[in-house]
Parts: C-alpha cells; sequence; structure tokens
C-alpha cells in the first residue's frame, strides 16, 4: 500500500475520534500525520529498538491511530478516546501499548528522549530516538535546556522534528511569540538543521535518511507543515485548533479523504 | 550524640560505593561539590551527566534513563528541585519512573544562604504526588540504608537531605525498614514524633522532660510517606499527645500528615512544630533553629502544656 494511503486512513481515524469525543485537536494532529507514518511506516526500525516520543501530545489523535493502523491495540479502541473510562486518554499516558511516555504538558519530551538517547549510548546499542515537537512548544524555557544537552552530549542517536504549522492556540506563531529565525537558533545551539515539507511523506523519509550520516551533533528538522493538512476548510484556520469537526463538517472531511 | 558527616555528604559516600552496580545512574544541575555528587562523577564519569543550572532538563532526563531501565539519581538543592515540581508530576510521578530524587540543603540548613535557598516547602509539594515516596533520614547510617534499599526498590521517591553534620543516632546494629518508624525513646506520657534534623532534639527535649517527671516517648519518621499509620494511631491511644517537629512549614509536612491520620481514627490534641507559614532568612543555623523556635527548650515547653491539658498556651 501507498504510503499516502495510510496517511488518509490515519486522517480519516482522526476525524471519526474527534468528532465521536466531541472534543480535541484538530489542526495539529492533522498537520503531523505524513511525518508519523514516514517514521512509523518507513524509518523507523522496530527490532533494532527505535523509539518515538509525541512531546506535542495533544496530537494523540494521531499517535493513536497510527499505533492502532499498526496492532498496537485493536482498532475499535479508537472509539474510546476521551471517553468516559476510556483506553485512549485526551493526551499520550505511559500505559497505552506504543507509548512510551507521558505527554501533554508541552516542552519536556525532548528531555525525555535525551535521556534515552543517554542510556542508548551507554548501553552501546544502535537505536535512534525520535521526538516531535510542536512549534508554539518551542517557546517552552526547556525546550533549549534540552537542546543544549542534546549537542554537549553529541546525541547523533537523536532527531527532533518540528511540526512547523506556524500556528498556536492564541495565533500565528511569529505573533505571539516571534520564533525566527528559527532554523539558525538551532544551529547556534549546536544541532545539524535540515528543513523539509513536512506533508511531503517521500521528503520526509528522504531528510531522515540523510539524518543517519549526521555524526557527532544531533539532527533538528524543521518540517513546514500546514495545520489542519488535508482537509480543505480546517487548512491553515486558528480555530481548528482545539476544536472538534461537527456532524456536517465531519462527513464533509470524509468525502474529502476518500 | 557526636555530630558526623551530613546526610549530603552520607549519600554522596553512599552513591561512590554502590556505584559499581553498572545501572546507577547519577545527574545533577551544576551542584555536583555541594551535593557530594561529585564523588560519583570521579569514580564513574561515564554515568555521571551534568546538566547545568536547568532543573526542569534534570528532571526530563532523569525520567528518560529510567524508561530505559537506569536506577537513576537526580541531585540539586531541594529548593531548586521544587523549581521543576510540574516536570517531576507530569512525568517521574505519573509515569510511576524509577527516578530518586535527591533534595540537598533541606529546611533551614543552608541557613546563611537566606530564604531563597532554604527549602520549607519540599514535603508539602512532593506528599500530594501519586506514586511519590519521601525519605528523610536522621543520620549518616541510616542515608546509607535507606539509599542502598531504593537501589533495589523500584517507583519514584524524594529523598530529603540537610547541609550540616548531624549526629548520629543510630548504631551499627540498626536496620531501618521502608515505611516504617523508629521508636527511640519509650514514654507514657506525650509522642514527640520528629523527621530528619528534629530528632535528635526530641531525644534531648525527652531526656528534659524525663527530669520534669515528663515520661516523652521519640519516634523517629524516616519514611514520611507511605507513612506508618498503624504506630502513629498507636502512639495516640499509648500517650494520648502528640507534638510534631520538622524542619519544614508548619502546612502540608509531617504534622498535617500525623494530624490526617489522626483526625479520621484517633483524634487526640496535637502541636505541630515547625516554620511558621514564613520564609526563612540568612543567619547562623543555631540562631535561625531559634529564632523559629525549634530547639528542645521549646519542644519541652509545648510538652509541660500539652501534658498539663493547658492547650491556650501553646507556643505559636
Amino acid at each position: 500500500m501507498h504510503l499516502e494511503e495510510n496517511a488518509k486512513i490515519i486522517r480519516r481515524h482522526i476525524i471519526n475520534m474527534l468528532y465521536n469525543a466531541e472534543s480535541g485537536h484538530t489542526g495539529g494532529s492533522l498537520s503531523c500525520v505524513d511525518i508519523l507514518v514516514a517514521l512509523y511506516f518507513n524509518i523507523m526500525n522496530h527490532t533494532q529498538n527505535d523509539k518515538f516520543i509525541l512531546s506535542k501530545g495533544h496530537a494523540a489523535p494521531a499517535l493513536y491511530a497510527t499505533l492502532a493502523e499498526l496492532d498496537y491495540f485493536p482498532i475499535n479502541k479508537l472509539e474510546t478516546l476521551r471517553k468516559n473510562d476510556g483506553y485512549l486518554q485526551g493526551h499520550p499516558v505511559s500505559t497505552i501499548p506504543g507509548v512510551i511516555a507521558s505527554s501533554g504538558s508541552l516542552g519536556q519530551g525532548l528531555s525525555i528522549a535525551n535521556g534515552i538517547a543517554l542510556a542508548s549510548k551507554l548501553d552501546k546499542n544502535s537505536s535512534r530516538i525520535f521526538v516531535l515537537l510542536g512549534d508554539g512548544e518551542c517557546d517552552e524555557g526547556q525546550i533549549w535546556e534540552a537542546a543544549m544537552l542534546s549537542a554537549h552530549y553529541k546525541l547523533d542517536n537523536l532527531v527532533a522534528i518540528v511540526d512547523r504549522n506556524q500556528l498556536q492556540i492564541d495565533g500565528k506563531t511569529e505573533d505571539i511569540m516571534c520564533l525566527e529565525p528559527f532554523a539558525e537558533k538551532w544551529q547556534s545551539f549546536g544541532w545539524h538543521v535540515f528543513k523539509t515539507n513536512g506533508n511531503n511523506i517521500n521528503e520526509i523519509i528522504c531528510t531522515l535518511n540523510k539524518a543517519k550520516n549526521v555524526v557527532n551533533k544531533p539532527t533538528v528538522i524543521i518540517a513546514n507543515t500546514i495545520k489542519g493538512k488535508g482537509v480543505s476548510f480546517c487548512e491553515g484556520v486558528l480555530a481548528f485548533h482545539g476544536t472538534p469537526p461537527n456532524k456536517e463538517e465531519t462527513l464533509k472531511a470524509l468525502e474529502e479523504l476518500k | 550524640m557526636k555530630p558526623t558527616l551530613s546526610t549530603r555528604e552520607a549519600c554522596g559516600l553512599t552513591l561512590m560505593n554502590m556505584g559499581s552496580q553498572e545501572n546507577i545512574v547519577v545527574l545533577n544541575a551544576d551542584l555536583s561539590g555541594s551535593t557530594q555528587t561529585s564523588k560519583f562523577a570521579n569514580k564513574y564519569p561515564d554515568r555521571f551527566f551534568n546538566v547545568g543550572c536547568a532543573e526542569q532538563n534534570l528532571v526530563g532526563t532523569a525520567a528518560g534513563l529510567a524508561i530505559s531501565g537506569k536506577i537513576t539519581f537526580a541531585s540539586s538543592f531541594a529548593m531548586f528541585l521544587m523549581r521543576a515540581w510540574e516536570q517531576i508530576r507530569n512525568t517521574v510521578a505519573h509515569d510511576n519512573l524509577n527516578v530518586k530524587l535527591l533534595g540537598s540543603h533541606s529546611g533551614l540548613t543552608d541557613s546563611k544562604d537566606g530564604g531563597s535557598h532554604q527549602c520549607l516547602e519540599d514535603i508539602a509539594l512532593m506528599r500530594c504526588l501519586p506514586n511519590m515516596s519521601i525519605l528523610s533520614p536522621v543520620d549518616a547510617i541510616e542515608t546509607e540504608q535507606l539509599i542502598t534499599n531504593e537501589i533495589s526498590r523500584n517507583g519514584p521517591a524524594y529523598i530529603r537531605l540537610n547541609r550540616i553534620s548531624t549526629p548520629t543516632i543510630n548504631d551499627n546494629e540498626y536496620k531501618s525498614t521502608f515505611g516504617k518508624s523508629v521508636k527511640l525513646v519509650e514514654g507514657d506520657d506525650i509522642t514527640l514524633i520528629a523527621t530528619g534534623t528534629m530528632v535528635s532534639k526530641a531525644i534531648q527535649a525527652s531526656e528534659i522532660l524525663k527530669s520534669k517527671n515528663i515520661s516523652a516517648q521519640v519516634i523517629n519518621i524516616h519514611t514520611i510517606k507511605p507513612i506508618d499509620k498503624n504506630a502513629i494511631i498507636k502512639c495516640a491511644k499509648d500517650t494520648g499527645h502528640i507534638i510534631t517537629i520538622e524542619e519544614h512549614n508548619i502546612y502540608g509536612g509531617l504534622g498535617s500528615s500525623i494530624s490526617e491520620i489522626l483526625s479520621e481514627n484517633y483524634p487526640v490534641i496535637m502541636k505541630i512544630m515547625g516554620v511558621n507559614d514564613r520564609f526563612g532568612e540568612s543567619g547562623e543555623y543555631n540562631h535561625l533553629i531559634q529564632k523559629f523556635c525549634l530547639t528542645h527548650n521549646d519542644i519541652v515547653k509545648n510538652a509541660e502544656t500539652l501534658t498539663r491539658g493547658n492547650n491556650e498556651h501553646l507556643q505559636t
């Protein structure tokens, strides 16, 4: 099956999950689907114990749908998102198969990934550690404390991917708290920086493969994405940051994602 | 009771001595000398990580190492670890990770540095976190035992350590048990329940009280959470009067914990001795202890008042 088809299936799951749950984060879940597909369906080597942490935990629906498609748990569990006594919590918790660290409070995933990358170096295993950050999340000071550590300890087994969709809950990232010059910030913190189209699966895979050749420093991929990608009326629309689609919107979205 | 090592020094030595266990890692946030984790760092540099002055990242990185199966010690001053309370809550405690937080310079023991460095709130902040255990060793011997036990016990813990040299309470025969209180002095009229630096003062107070014909038993609480509930209820039943003493705010600490148990099970009038809801300040340690009414004489006065049933005159 084409990876684009996987991405479509996952986007359909996301729309259904959010509609069922009557709450959740539509825009940031849809924007990162292609990144997750590239990682989980192509790049990550599950036998060598590659690891992924979703630091932008509000994109939980995208992660859950990906994990369900890979049989970490049954597809029908997706219906339990945010429900009473539900299997799937609003933000990732580590009791869910495939989730190695709980998240939801922003800014913490890169530190956790650092710890896992350090342990991996100590144990001399060859696993790669991937962490997905939101761009708004990079307002958090802890991201930059962690960024210094990754470079200081030369964690070339670590790849951070920033879902650069340009929007955070209160508005445009550059209006709320200016991130630019973003690539230069990471560079000056000692990271190898790639930029890629974060909604083009082949480009993401190509960039992630290039990152394998980076030695003695961590890699960050600034993945330029469109918030709400794949559903025309959600794309670039701030209102869909933390709002689920209603019935009419759900039907329309599913039609577009056929 | 001769002064010996501080509990932070005992902790540093224990980590160094136990460090041959290859899955132990130690992290610090630019205070490895003060916290004594430098001893481990010198012997096992590959398994020591200094994260710089960055406590949030200290806790997060420790969490990642624990997820990977390492027995992880994360050390800083007690006060500065509290800066990362939210990381401790959402990452370490929530996921029940095997991270041992070493909070040095707790209470008033960093006396001259003043209120910014003294930590009178840590027990309260850690006590309300599910999964979190709180240890507060009384001396070097107990520190070594509790930390050694933590190496084999899976789960998060906050270990409260001190800057000052502490009298040795226990002898070499002593064996601590996680979650169990220790009766150090027998007595019938009143129970003095103390933790950390305040235990030796409770023992001194019991000796003076004896000369005044008040028989005070002394209990050392080294595990503040999970607390030894049954032993505390028994103390209330046996002596009818309770004083708790801690180098912590009177709100949210050991005294609060004990009053919660007693009010639900066997209410008795008690006196919670601690720092009376204020911040610390610079000065000689013993001066601060006097100023904040935490000397053995203060304990004696409160015990006399309580046992005479004259509760209005309890010191505030």
